[in-house]
Formats: C-alpha cells, sequence, structure tokens
C-alpha cells in the first residue's frame, strides 16, 4: 500500500482541518457580529475593528472546504448540495450580508451606518444558523422525517450559542473596559447554550445513529473515549468560572477563555471526525468511493502540500501584526 | 415532467448568469485596481510626495469595498457548480475541481490574508511590508483570473484529456490549462480590467473635480486613468482581433453569430446593423460594409465564412444576443480610444483637461463594466448549446432540484444584489463628494482623513460632519 492508495482518505482529513479552521476562525467573527449591541456604537465599532483585518482570509477555510469536497469527492459534493439547497442559498445570502456591511458601514453615508450594523448582525445570524442547521442534517444523512429536522434545529441553536461563545471570548481577549465585561457576560451566557447543545447533540447522535452508538460505547473504545466528554466540561466549567472575575488584574490569562473555547471546538470536531470517518456522506458514501481520479488528486496534492504550509505561515504573521488589544481600524 | 425540467434548466441558467454578472463586476475593478495601487505606492516610495499616499488612500478605500463584494458574490460562484449544474462536475470534474482548486490555493489565501494588513496594518508594519502586502494582493488577484480564464478556456476548446467511460480524465495538465483560446483570452480580460480600472479612476477623479475639488489627488489620479487608458485601448483592440481569429479557428459558428452569417458565404460583408431572424433564418435591415468581414477573419476580401445553417443539426447559439453583444463591445470599445486619446491630447496640448472633457469622462466612468459584460455574453452565450464543448450540453448537466425552490433562491440572489449594486454605486459617489470636503484640511500636513473626519463628527453616532460643523 503506498500513499496513492491513502489519497482518499487525505484529503478527507484535510478537508475536516478546513472546516475545523473555518468553524474556530469564522465562529469568532460570526460570534461577534452576532453579539453586536444595538444600543452602543462606539462599542460595536470596537468590536468590528477587532475582526476587521481577519474576516475575510477565515471565510476563505470555507471555500477551501466546499473546494476539497468539490475537487476530491464530486459526486458527494453534488450529493450534499442538491440536499441542501435552500439552507445553502439561505447561508450564501448571509455570509453576502455580512461580508458586504463591513465595508459599507465604515463608508456609508453617515445616517446608513445603523442599518449596515443591523445588516451585519442579521448577516452573522442567518450565517450561523443555516450552518448550524446544515451541520444538523448532514451529521443525520438528510434522513427525513420531524426528529431528524428537529435534531437540526437544534443543532442550529447549538453552533449560533457556539459561535457566540467563541465571539465573547474573542473580545474578552481583544478588547478593554466596559466592552471587555460585557463580552464575559455574553460569552457566559452563550456558553451555557452552547454545552446544553453539545451534551444534547451527543447523547442523540448514538441514539439516532447505531453505527454511531457502536464505535463509541463497544469495548475497550469506551474507556479510551470517556476522556474526551470530561475535558469537554471541565473546559467549559473553567471557562465559565474565569469569565466571571472577568476583568480580572492586569488582565492576567485574557487570552485563556479564547483558547479553551477553541479547544473545546477541536475536541467537539473530533468526536464527529471519529464517529464518522471515512464517510464523506455519513453511512452513504465514504472517501474512497467517492474520489475522483488518482490522476487529479495527485495533481491538486502536490500544491496542497507546497502552499498549505505556506497559508498556515502568513496566516500565523497576519495574526502577529495584529496581536494585542484591538486598535481603531483605519485604512490606510 | 419534461417543460418542469425545461423550467428548471432555465432558471438555473438565469441563476448563474446573474451570480456570474454581478461577481464579475467587482474583479474585473480589482484585478487591475490592485496594480495601480501598487503603482501609487511606489510612487509614494520612492518620491515621498504625501499626493501619492492620498491618492493611494482614496482608491485603497474603493478597493476595499470592491474586493468584498467580489468575495462574497465568489463564494456563492464555488456553491452554484453543486448547487445547481452537478452533471458538470460529474463529468469534468476531474479537470475542472484542481483548476478551481489552485486558485483557493494560490490566490485566495494570498490575497484575503495580506488584505488584512495592506488595509488596517500600514501603522504596524514597515513601510516596505506595507507596499509588499500591496503586491502580493495584486499578484493574488491576477493569479486568480489565470486559474478561472484557464478553466473557462477549456471550456471552450478542451484539450488535454480522456474520455473513460463518459467521464473526463487528464492526461496531460499543460494542454488542459494552456488550451489553444487560454492566452488570448487571458490577455483580453487582464487588458480589459485595466481599462475598466483606468475609467473608473478618470470618472470617479473627473466627478471630485466637477465637484469642486481644487486638490492636486484627483487630477494625478485622472491623468493616470487617462493614460493608461490611451496606452491600453489600441492594444486591447489588436488582441481582441486576434482572439477572435482563434474564435474563428475553433468555434467558427460562434463567429457567424457574431457576424449574422446565416449562409455560408465569400466576401462576407461587416455588418453594422442588422436585425437577425432565427425564424426565417435571415437578416432585415442589413447596412454593411461589402468584403469587410472576410477581410477581417480571413486576411482576404474574398475569404470564406462559414454559416449558421452548418450548424443546424448540432445546434448553434441564440443569434441575436451574439450579434448585438458583440456590436455594443466593439462600439464602447472605438467610444474608449476617442475619449482616451483625444483626453490625452488635451492634457498634453493644453496641461489640463476642459470641463467637457471631464463630463463625458463622468459618463464614461463605468463603460468598462458594459463592455466588460457584453464581450462575457458574447463568449459564453456563443458557447451553447454546449457547457463543456463537444464534451458535455448544458441541458445535462443542470440539478433535479424541484423548480420552485430554484426559483426561490433567484428571486433572494436578485433582490439582494439589485440592492448592492445600488448602494456601492451610491457609496462611490458618496465617498468622492466626501474627499472634495474633509481632504481639504489636509495641506496643512498629512493629516489622516478618517481621524479628522471623526474629529469632525465629534466622535458621535449619527452627526455627519456638515451637522457638525
Amino acid at each position: 500500500m503506498n500513499l496513492t492508495d491513502w489519497l482518499p482518505e487525505i484529503f478527507l482529513v484535510l478537508m475536516g482541518l478546513a472546516v475545523l479552521i473555518y468553524a474556530v476562525l469564522d465562529g469568532f467573527d460570526l460570534g461577534v457580529g452576532l453579539l453586536l449591541p444595538m444600543d452602543n456604537e462606539p462599542q460595536r465599532s470596537q468590536m468590528i475593528a477587532s475582526i476587521g483585518p481577519f474576516w475575510d482570509a477565515n471565510e476563505t477555510w470555507l471555500v477551501l472546504a466546499v473546494g476539497i469536497l468539490l475537487i476530491a469527492f464530486p459526486e458527494a459534493h453534488s450529493l450534499v448540495l442538491r440536499e441542501m439547497y435552500l439552507p445553502a442559498a439561505f447561508l450564501l445570502i448571509g455570509l453576502i450580508l455580512r461580508g458586504v456591511s463591513f465595508d459599507f458601514r465604515a463608508k456609508a453615508i453617515t445616517g446608513h451606518r445603523r442599518l449596515w450594523d443591523y445588516t451585519f448582525k442579521a448577516g452573522s445570524l442567518i450565517s450561523s444558523m443555516t450552518l448550524g442547521y446544515m451541520l444538523g442534517r448532514y451529521v443525520l444523512a438528510f434522513q427525513p422525517g420531524l426528529v431528524a429536522q428537529a435534531f437540526a434545529v437544534l443543532s442550529a441553536v447549538c453552533v449560533t450559542a457556539a459561535f457566540a461563545y467563541i465571539g465573547g471570548a474573542w473580545l474578552v481577549m481583544k478588547a478593554e473596559g466596559d466592552l471587555q465585561i460585557r463580552a464575559a457576560y455574553w460569552s457566559r451566557r452563550a456558553g451555557w447554550v452552547a454545552a446544553i447543545g453539545i451534551a444534547a447533540i451527543s447523547i442523540m447522535n448514538p441514539l439516532v445513529s447505531a453505527d454511531v452508538a457502536e464505535r463509541w460505547l463497544s469495548m475497550p473504545a469506551v474507556f479510551l473515549l470517556i476522556p474526551i466528554p470530561l475535558v469537554c466540561l471541565l473546559l467549559v466549567v473553567l471557562v465559565d468560572q474565569y469569565l466571571k472575575q472577568v476583568p480580572t488584574r492586569n488582565d492576567v490569562g485574557c487570552w485563556f477563555p479564547f483558547v479553551a473555547v477553541a479547544l473545546l471546538f477541536v475536541l467537539s470536531f473530533l468526536g464527529l471526525a471519529y464517529s464518522f470517518f471515512p464517510y464523506v456522506v455519513p453511512g452513504q458514501l465514504t472517501a474512497a468511493e467517492s474520489a475522483s481520479a488518482t490522476a487529479s488528486l495527485q495533481f491538486i496534492g502536490v500544491g496542497v502540500a507546497i502552499v498549505l504550509p505556506l497559508i498556515l505561515a502568513y496566516t500565523a504573521f497576519a495574526y502577529r501584526v495584529f496581536w494585542g488589544k484591538s486598535t481603531e481600524l483605519k485604512y490606510y | 415532467m419534461e417543460s418542469q425540467l425545461a423550467d428548471v434548466l432555465m432558471l438555473s441558467r438565469i441563476q448563474f448568469a446573474a451570480n456570474i454578472s454581478f461577481h464579475i463586476l467587482f474583479p474585473t475593478i480589482t484585478i487591475a485596481l490592485a496594480w495601480f495601487l501598487v503603482y501609487f505606492k511606489v510612487r509614494h516610495e520612492i518620491s515621498g510626495h504625501p499626493v501619492w499616499m492620498r491618492i493611494y488612500r482614496f482608491w485603497v478605500k474603493v478597493f476595499a469595498l470592491s474586493f468584498a463584494l467580489g468575495v462574497v458574490s465568489g463564494i456563492t460562484m464555488s456553491f452554484q457548480f453543486g448547487t445547481n449544474w452537478p452533471g458538470f462536475m460529474e463529468k469534468v470534474g476531474n479537470i475542472a475541481g484542481p483548476l478551481l482548486g489552485y486558485e483557493v490555493l494560490t490566490a485566495f489565501f494570498m490575497e484575503a490574508t495580506f488584505l488584512g494588513i495592506m488595509l488596517f496594518g500600514s501603522q504596524r508594519v514597515p513601510s516596505w511590508v506595507h507596499t509588499l502586502s500591496t503586491f502580493l494582493v495584486a499578484i493574488g488577484t491576477s493569479l486568480s483570473a489565470f486559474w478561472i480564464i484557464a478553466l473557462n478556456s477549456w471550456m471552450h476548446t478542451p484539450d488535454g484529456f480522456e474520455m473513460i467511460d463518459g467521464v473526463a480524465h487528464p492526461l496531460s495538465w499543460w494542454d488542459i490549462i494552456f488550451n489553444a483560446s487560454m492566452p488570448y483570452r487571458l490577455t483580453h480580460m487582464m487588458i480589459a480590467s485595466g481599462l475598466t480600472a483606468a475609467f473608473l479612476i478618470a470618472g470617479l477623479s473627473a466627478y471630485r473635480l466637477l465637484k469642486g475639488d481644487q486638490k492636486l489627488a484627483p487630477r494625478k489620479a485622472m491623468s493616470a486613468g487617462i493614460v493608461v487608458a490611451a496606452l491600453l485601448i489600441p492594444v486591447q483592440i489588436f488582441v481582441g482581433d486576434l482572439h477572435g481569429l482563434n474564435t474563428f479557428e475553433h468555434q467558427p459558428q460562434k463567429v457567424a453569430a457574431m457576424e449574422g452569417v446565416w449562409e455560408t458565404e465569400r466576401g462576407a460583408p461587416l455588418l453594422l446593423f442588422a436585425w437577425p431572424d432565427e425564424t426565417t433564418r435571415s437578416n432585415a435591415f442589413e447596412v454593411g460594409v461589402p468584403g469587410l468581414a472576410s477581410l477581417i477573419l480571413t486576411h482576404d476580401l474574398n475569404g470564406e465564412i462559414p454559416g449558421l445553417n452548418e450548424f443546424e443539426e448540432e445546434g448553434h447559439p441564440p443569434v441575436k444576443p451574439l450579434f448585438f453583444g458583440f456590436r455594443v463591445m466593439v462600439g464602447l470599445g472605438l467610444l474608449m480610444l476617442a475619449v482616451s486619446w483625444v483626453s490625452v491630447w488635451l492634457l498634453w496640448r493644453r496641461g489640463n483637461v476642459p470641463v467637457w472633457m471631464q463630463r463625458v469622462l463622468v459618463g464614461m466612468t463605468f463603460s468598462g463594466w458594459v463592455a466588460t459584460l457584453a464581450g462575457w455574453y458574447v463568449t459564453e452565450i456563443g458557447r451553447q448549446p454546449w457547457l463543456v464543448s463537444g464534451v458535455l450540453r448544458t441541458a445535462d448537466a443542470v440539478t433535479t432540484v424541484p423548480g420552485a425552490q430554484v426559483g426561490l433562491s433567484l428571486t433572494l440572489y436578485l433582490v439582494t444584489y439589485a440592492v448592492l449594486l445600488f448602494a456601492y454605486l451610491q457609496t462611490l459617489f458618496y465617498m468622492a463628494r466626501k474627499s472634495v470636503e474633509v481632504e481639504e484640511f489636509e495641506r496643512h500636513g498629512d493629516v489622516d482623513l478618517d481621524e479628522l473626519e471623526a474629529r469632525v463628527s465629534g466622535q458621535s453616532d449619527n452627526a455627519t460632519p456638515e451637522e457638525a460643523r
């Protein structure tokens, strides 16, 4: 067995990586959009300034994830997007509204700014909800019926709360003063909803899917896996306790909630990945079944191997440039 | 069932056309505007004259806004293949996928990441890193165009592949990327972008001057736009001719529709006007120059041009959109030639552009958009009924999603795009008007525009600078 035979699985892992990075990065800036306080213009400007240099590149991870699905698993790509035709349209409208509001608000006729802020918030909400809904539909492999729909709605609420959670944590790291205190409050509330949601999905998932139950509950896997939910619980409690203390003296550990929530995202993602690997569409299509031609995967694989480390490097560079508390946004 | 499928096909085609037409407006500006920004920034680096930085700052905002609209409408494009055209990826995904993938990998991330530094980072990085970021964004936008044009050209003139069990498999990536029409289409599009940005810069700067802007920045920017336009337009006409010859060789049915040639003929006239009628398969109201079409296409007054009737069995593109689209594009090209050359001449002889010409330039602000769209309609509708020439028909690639869903998504997109386009245009002119007033203070030194504006408006929520003063 050589590397070529593993290409479908390698691309599946890459796609998962892109989805995970997207969830964390665009998660926090969608979350910031969700939290925009309509009663306080300076805080809104401050919040949007904190994500200004990043949102565009963050969104690109979604393009990469969908791109890999398209390139490596065209059959699954068609199937997924046919099943989720309307949610995808709503997601795109949401992302469009969010993305353009950012620039319009900065340049618009001054009286229109508030309107663009509403658009920003609405766009973030539509995007988060549809992303969550699509995740819920996907996890249950697009099963029809009321239970599956209810599951997807639960997932929509949970993902939206999770984005607000990490968005608030981001602001605790990037903001000071009143906004930081407010952000801690928001993040804490959202964290509870997100935690309940994650728990509910973790319990429901094996109940509705025999295959998932088998993977998690068989011996000895269950002993190896039990730390995952325990660590998640620990993280939620620690973050909650920290957020209660904000503002801390000298702002000590302001990065902690963000890092911890990001870790929570990683663990939740690993849980899902473990449930479904190597399926591209749970229970229907595996990576190997739906992979495109080897020659095509090789050609793009070379590019990925060279370019992806580069992308990660300059993404890290960009975050370093804008390190520390965010300052007012100025165009130069 | 048959008519239901036909509806979905038509709705999906309209949706794709609407999405891509809206999308292409913004890259057409940003591809070249990025290079203009590199030029302004480098001029500033070299001379240290603050006027170049002021020009840069104004246009970087236009760039940021255009880029954001391009990004969000581009994401929509990446979903369209799966939502509406699953047959496309199933049949030629092995070719199209990697080309799209390379665009995301080599271009999207680079431009999106360095855009952040380019827009907001100049106080946080050394000046040369900022200039480098601008340069990398420009490279990124151009690379994006390279990959997309490669794929699009492959759909017109597919090469370097073999069909195995009805699915295309790559044989030579070199032949796939550098297929027969690709170099011509890429050059034609890059210059089109240059012209679009040049006329936008000239037009919006002229608008500022007409609104009473006394400063140096709009005059310098307008001159830069005019000169670049005057240099590019003859090259564009020449390249366009080469592109046409290339199309004539590989897609003669497209050229026959562009020229309104029904029966194969020798010494075909160049039709200045006509009304092509597909029911009678002939033209009404023909006004033409005898022999000129043959001369242009075959370099022989008596050269033979194959007519549309030769392609009736296989199917040929609808004639009217090509015939008129082509004339709109060429007509605008000639108008651009006249306007830019007269402007340069005036600039050279009189040292300035008189008010009447400034008005003309304002009128030409978005001429690049119209010409680019017309050109794309000609070439894309000209590929019909094929999605990939000779490989896949458009009708065979369309989705099985119910028509009502496509109708709903199409309505949502159209409403969103109409609002955004309106807001975009309104904002551009608003920014131009605002800069007339606010930058006035700048003469005392290199004051930052936003800071100044904030000071004027007293940091308050809804007060406009006018109210505060």
